[in-house]
């Protein structure tokens, strides 16, 4: 056998994983169906969070705004303008590109401990927003998106995507476009780049890099992959609530990717899905899931700060991406 | 009516708001400025410090005020016990990095409300005040026990003031602010230091949280706001300037309980974070702070 080049092995290990994820949609009982198909849309927010947590070390505590833009974006454009799915979702994605562009403008000139109180303090007036237009959000309560709108239009006939094996298949396919966008972007040079900007800012700086550009198109890219997470998750779910502009849903995808292993391109899916069944497991339990969110965020910090992912490429797989 | 009674009332208000304000904000500017970091559980020590007020008040019988004065020494005290213990246990073994602090106390955050929330639970209670006495004042009678609230939030605060710049304490702590490594070649030990400053600022948003119970009650949620507020004051305030704390405590207390009498709350408190925010990304030595080192 022939010895495989790390980037051979790492290509068909990530086709290896969607294929898999694809097997799952006709093995998996019912029940698990719908957490996985939950999980591939929020480990594409926590893929979007890695991209500037993990990659380009830009610890923000407000990235719940983008995912909430993007599912604003979508759904409130076809609640109240009756929009299809297809703009819907391009105008959630727009959503969160605006929203990170100005974001990014303004927070980036702050670093370190600065940085996250600022991104914190913009993501609370996108929440305090969402509750303030009460009559087009309806706040905390939300909307429930109306079944007949949530259909997929192709040039040869309607996906409905409340049925929970389309549900599963389109959610898979914007995980695997967003995986393999990942995995270029960190193999091509801009990506390399981030990882120099973390690694060591005022050398990059000095080999003539401009720094701020390349984060600010770090978290536009980051809000982009977080909107196109929100905007799936309002037309797959059908629910649009002020819940997840609120602050947990900034700390979720940082704890996800803490639990997977940060600046890996697994990581994210791996530790959204152990979370998952984490706290469901605890929930049959007890009703304190939010013990188990606070336990393991400090165990992990504290023992395993590299995530699962991060510890396996340590020990026995370098060449993981 | 007149302006007059609602300005005068607004005022008052908002100077109790203020008063402990000011209190929860200097134990948080305290843990930032000499450790650098960003304790996010703050709100929740703050929370704790009313929970534990209601149980102790509830063990007494009797008169209100005794179980009031015992609550107002024992609750800071448990609070200021639980900080050290988590100071050592988790914040010492992170080496005080500051994403890896922020992280950390985060999940304290979850941890204590939940354990609030499964032993204390989800009703608000109240604290019976130490005295009923309603001062007459030109067009209304005022609670005299808010007046007291805001004499004892000045005494505690001077009381910092005077350890911090009076003692040997004080000076312990400052020099460890000022240059941690030469504190400890000079004998100082910078850990035990850390865990008194975390344990103080705890113990500080605790006395804050007795004082206020028995105006608002407890209730396991109720370290949010505070969080937030004090976030802001601190910011205002410059980071570690105890006057700039007390001033941007003042201002804020004071126009929110003015603008939240003329505007709606939420969008106050939007354009007061938008503002912060702001603040924090144009001017990020805070508005009476001096320029970083």
């Amino acid at each position: 056998m022939t010895r495989l080049t790390p980037s051979t092995k790492s290509i068909a290990l990530h086709v290896g994983v969607v294929v898999l994820l694809l097997a799952l949609n006709f093995l998996l009982p019912e029940y698990h169906r719908g957490v996985f198909a939950r999980v591939l849309v929020l480990a594409v927010f926590a893929m979007g969070y890695n991209l500037a947590f993990g990659y380009t070390g830009l610890l923000s505590l407000g990235h719940a705004m983008f995912f909430a833009a993007g599912l604003y974006g979508a759904g409130l454009t076809i609640y109240h303008l009756e929009w299809s799915v297809w703009p819907a979702f391009g105008a959630g994605l727009a959503a969160g590109v605006v929203v990170a562009l100005v974001v990014g403008f303004l927070a980036l000139r702050t670093t370190g401990v600065a940085f996250m109180i600022v991104t914190l303090m913009f993501a609370q007036v996108f929440y305090l927003m969402t509750l303030y237009f009460t009559t087009y959000t309806r706040g905390e309560e939300g909307l429930v998106l109306p079944q007949e709108m949530r259909v997929l239009g192709f040039p040869g006939g309607v996906l409905d995507l409340s049925d929970p094996s389309t549900r599963y298949l389109v959610a898979l396919s914007l995980f695997a476009i967003v995986l393999a966008a990942i995995l270029f972007l960190v193999r091509a040079p801009y990506g390399r780049s981030l990882i120099a900007i973390r690694e060591n800012e005022e050398r990059m700086r000095m080999l003539g890099y401009d720094v701020f550009v390349n984060k600010l198109m770090a978290v536009v890219l980051s809000g982009l992959f977080c909107a196109a997470s929100g905007a799936a998750y309002a037309v797959l779910f059908g629910y649009v609530g002020s819940g997840f502009a609120a602050i947990q849903y900034s700390i979720l995808p940082l704890l996800w990717v803490l639990v997977g292993g940060a600046a890996t391109t697994l990581g994210p899916l791996i530790g959204t899905l152990f979370m998952f069944y984490v706290i469901d497991t605890a929930s049959s339990y007890t009703t304190a899931h939010l013990m188990v969110v606070g336990l393991v965020l400090i165990g992990v910090i504290l023992f395993f700060p590299k995530g699962i992912i991060g510890t396996v490429r340590e020990r026995w797989l370098p060449w993981l991406p | 009516m007149a302006f007059g009674p609602y300005f005068l009332l607004a005022t008052l208000e908002g100077l109790v708001t203020a008063a402990v304000l000011s209190l929860i904000a200097l134990g948080l500017s305290l843990v930032f400025g000499v450790m650098r970091v960003v304790n996010v559980a703050h709100g929740e020590f703050y929370m704790l410090g009313a929970v534990l007020a209601w149980w102790v008040a509830s063990l007494f019988g009797g008169h209100p005020a005794i179980g009031f004065m015992v609550a107002l020494v024992l609750s800071p005290l448990v609070v200021a016990a639980i900080a050290f213990v988590a100071e050592r246990l988790v914040l010492s073994r992170l080496k005080y990095e500051p994403e890896a602090t922020i992280v950390a106390t985060i999940g304290l955050l979850y941890i204590i409300q939940q354990l609030a929330l499964t032993f204390y639970g989800p009703e608000a209670r109240p604290v019976e005040a130490p005295f009923h006495y309603r001062m007459q004042l030109p067009w209304f009678g005022y609670s005299a026990y808010k007046l007291a609230v805001i004499g004892f939030s000045i005494i505690m605060m001077l009381a910092t003031w005077f350890v911090l710049t009076r003692t040997k304490i004080g000076l312990v702590m400052r020099a460890t602010q000022f240059d941690r490594e030469t504190a400890q070649a000079f004998g100082i030990p910078v850990g035990r230091v850390y865990a008194g400053v975390f344990a103080l600022g705890a113990g500080l948003a605790a006395v804050a949280a007795v004082l206020i119970v028995p105006i608002q009650q407890a209730h396991y949620l109720m370290g949010h706001d505070p969080l937030l507020l004090s976030f802001i004051v601190v910011i205002i305030g410059g980071l570690g300037s105890l006057r700039g704390t007390v001033l941007a405590a003042v201002l804020i207390g004071l126009s929110d309980g003015i603008i939240s009498m003329f505007f709606s709350p939420t969008l106050a408190k939007m354009l007061a974070t938008l503002a912060v925010a702001m603040i924090l990304v144009f001017r990020p030595q805070g508005l009476f702070g001096a320029a970083a080192r």
